[in-house]
């Protein structure tokens, strides 16, 4: 009975993971094939590997320059998140007031705002404040959708903390700021690898608002990229398939390195 | 220490971010949704709640409200039977699964703009693999995306494929922190694996279970992504969710006023949702414990 279920998990875990490899795969063949070539996308290219699908994601759909541009604002979006949601996290953690309590239930309720739902009130504000087409546009609304999360996680995992390491360093005469750069902050790598883990997973993927905040192809990110190069490239679906597997290689190296704490941080984000 | 009023600056940086571009916002979008607003021209009229009214008779937003809720719901249900099945099988000791699960997880690190596209490929009418194994078959290529019912279904898998892992990985913990004493004692008892998966693992996961299920219907039902780029909403307006309609009604259609009335009822329903769901698994809880 055992032996039976174990085989059968396992079937059901292979057969699993090779439809995840599905999309990934079409893609791949897709890609590397002529227009021409009409076989079928589960068959590889016969007449050799042909590249001219990925010169055109570059040159035409500009990929290279939307990876780039998707970096500089996961980059900054990110030590932003670190930075603003340790500091507000910790007197949230350590001052237990009634006003605090509501501060910090009030943070949270904004994770629930779904980016759409504020969508013509954000792009007008945007248009006033000059933000559309800029880096820092998108990057303070990837702020203020993700330093939510950010915060409680920073707050929860200083709750952990024991208070008498602070109060000794008080002790000793630190004031409030060196006992957070010099005390506080060195204790909170784990849940900063997750925070960052899931703060530039968000970022380099996001769509819904860079798409409308980021119109100009010489500032666009990945995923609104690849979605107007595909629109635009109907009939040239090996085209669209080399951006979206360029798009994705970025990820794909940092998974593979670091897939351990991806998992891990994911799982620890999620428990809200 | 810790008295000391002073440490509350520190949040205040975060909070002036969140009062400019999530909280004004939020005010100005209620504000605007009670206007003829088209989205660009300074003039607009103060009209009440007509939008709010236009809503209750337009076929289109009941559609997307419709379409809203068979995302969310249908995802939800997908994943968690996906999820529990898949944390269940990695649960057992087998060579090759920690490649199984990195695999499985892999597509919750892509954009769903690119597995859509992929997918798109996929389904695609002349070129796709899936009408290559139709033809195979012996059947005719099919329309896969210019079906409502059928796009929809499609959208609903592959949000669910995408994500899967993330309910996986939530299982998967579930499992790994009940004690096995629970089970060894009930083997002792004579209680067989359905009885033991009823009367232990199901009772113990309930924090996964609401877990996973708050998270996943929160992402079903603000679905947008994935519809842009395989559908576009549509054929029509058929496979249209709240998330697109509102793009759609802004920059389409001028609409700025309406498509703010109907952010405003995409916000409600989420915010219902949530609190609604927490509340019920959180008083379960207690009834457990």
């Amino acid at each position: 009975m055992s032996r039976l279920w174990r085989v059968a998990a396992g079937a059901g875990l292979a057969l699993a993971a090779l439809v995840q490899l599905v999309p990934f795969y079409v893609a791949l063949t897709t890609s590397l094939k002529p227009r021409t070539d009409l076989s079928s996308q589960w068959v590889l290219p016969t007449s050799g590997i042909y590249l001219e699908n990925f010169r055109i994601a570059v040159e035409d759909g500009g990929i290279l320059r939307a990876i780039g541009s998707s970096a500089i604002i996961t980059v900054a979006s990110t030590a932003l998140i670190c930075v603003l949601g340790a500091l507000a996290a910790y007197p949230l953690a350590r001052r237990d007031t009634l006003g605090n309590r509501i501060v910090f239930a009030g943070i949270i309720g904004l994770i629930m705002i779904p980016p759409l739902s504020i969508l013509v009130p954000v792009y007008t504000l945007m248009v006033q404040l000059g933000g559309i087409n800029t880096y820092w546009g998108a990057t303070a609304l990837m702020v203020a959708t993700q330093l939510p999360l950010s915060v409680f996680l920073y707050a929860s995992f200083m709750r952990g903390l024991p208070i008498s390491i602070e109060e000794a360093a008080v002790m000793d005469g630190a004031g409030l700021l060196s006992t957070l750069f010099r005390v506080v902050f060195p204790m909170l790598k784990p849940v900063t690898a997750t925070v960052i883990i899931l703060t530039s997973v968000s970022v380099w993927n996001e769509y819904a608002l860079s798409v409308f905040i980021l119109r100009s192809p010489d500032v666009r990110t990945t995923a609104p990229t690849i979605a107007t190069f595909f629109a635009s490239q109907g009939s040239n679906l090996g085209a669209a398939a080399a951006a979206a597997l360029l798009s994705v290689v970025p990820m794909l190296v940092a998974y593979l390195v670091l897939q351990r704490y991806f998992i891990k941080g994911m799982v620890a984000g999620s428990e809200k | 220490m810790f008295a000391r009023r002073r440490a509350n600056w520190l949040y205040v940086p975060a909070l002036a971010v969140f009062a400019l571009f999530t909280v004004y916002p939020l005010v100005n979008g209620f504000i605007l949704s009670l206007t003829n607003w088209n989205g660009y021209s300074p003039g607009r009229s103060f009209i009440g709640l007509d939008n709010y009214v236009r809503m209750l008779g337009d076929p289109i937003v009941g559609t997307a409200l419709g379409n809203t809720f068979i995302y969310g719901i249908g995802s939800t249900v997908l994943q968690q039977i996906m999820g529990l099945a898949l944390a269940l099988a990695l649960d057992r000791a087998i060579r090759g699964r920690s490649i199984a699960r990195a695999i499985i997880y892999l597509p919750v690190l892509v954009s769903p703009v690119v597995m859509g596209t992929m997918y798109y490929l996929l389904f695609s009418y002349r070129y796709g693999g899936l009408n290559d194994i139709v033809v195979a078959l012996g059947g005719e290529r099919v329309a896969w995306l210019s079906d409502a019912g059928t796009a929809i279904t499609i959208i609903v898998i592959v949000n669910s494929l995408q994500f899967v892992g993330i309910s996986m990985v939530i299982y998967l913990a579930g499992l790994q922190s009940i004690p096995t004493v629970y089970y060894e004692a009930s083997r002792v008892d004579g209680a067989s694996a359905w009885q033991q998966f009823v009367g232990i693992t199901v009772p113990l996961l309930q924090p996964a279970f609401a877990t996973s299920i708050v998270l996943n219907l929160i992402g079903g039902l603000k679905l947008f992504d994935v519809i842009r780029v395989m559908t576009a909403g549509g054929p029509g307006y058929s496979t249209e969710s709240m998330s697109t309609l509102i793009s759609r009604f802004y920059f389409d259609n001028q609409s700025a006023g309406y498509a703010s009335a109907v952010g405003i009822v995409l916000f409600l329903i989420i915010a219902v949702f949530t609190l609604g769901l927490n509340t019920l698994f959180n008083r379960r809880r207690l009834e457990l414990s």
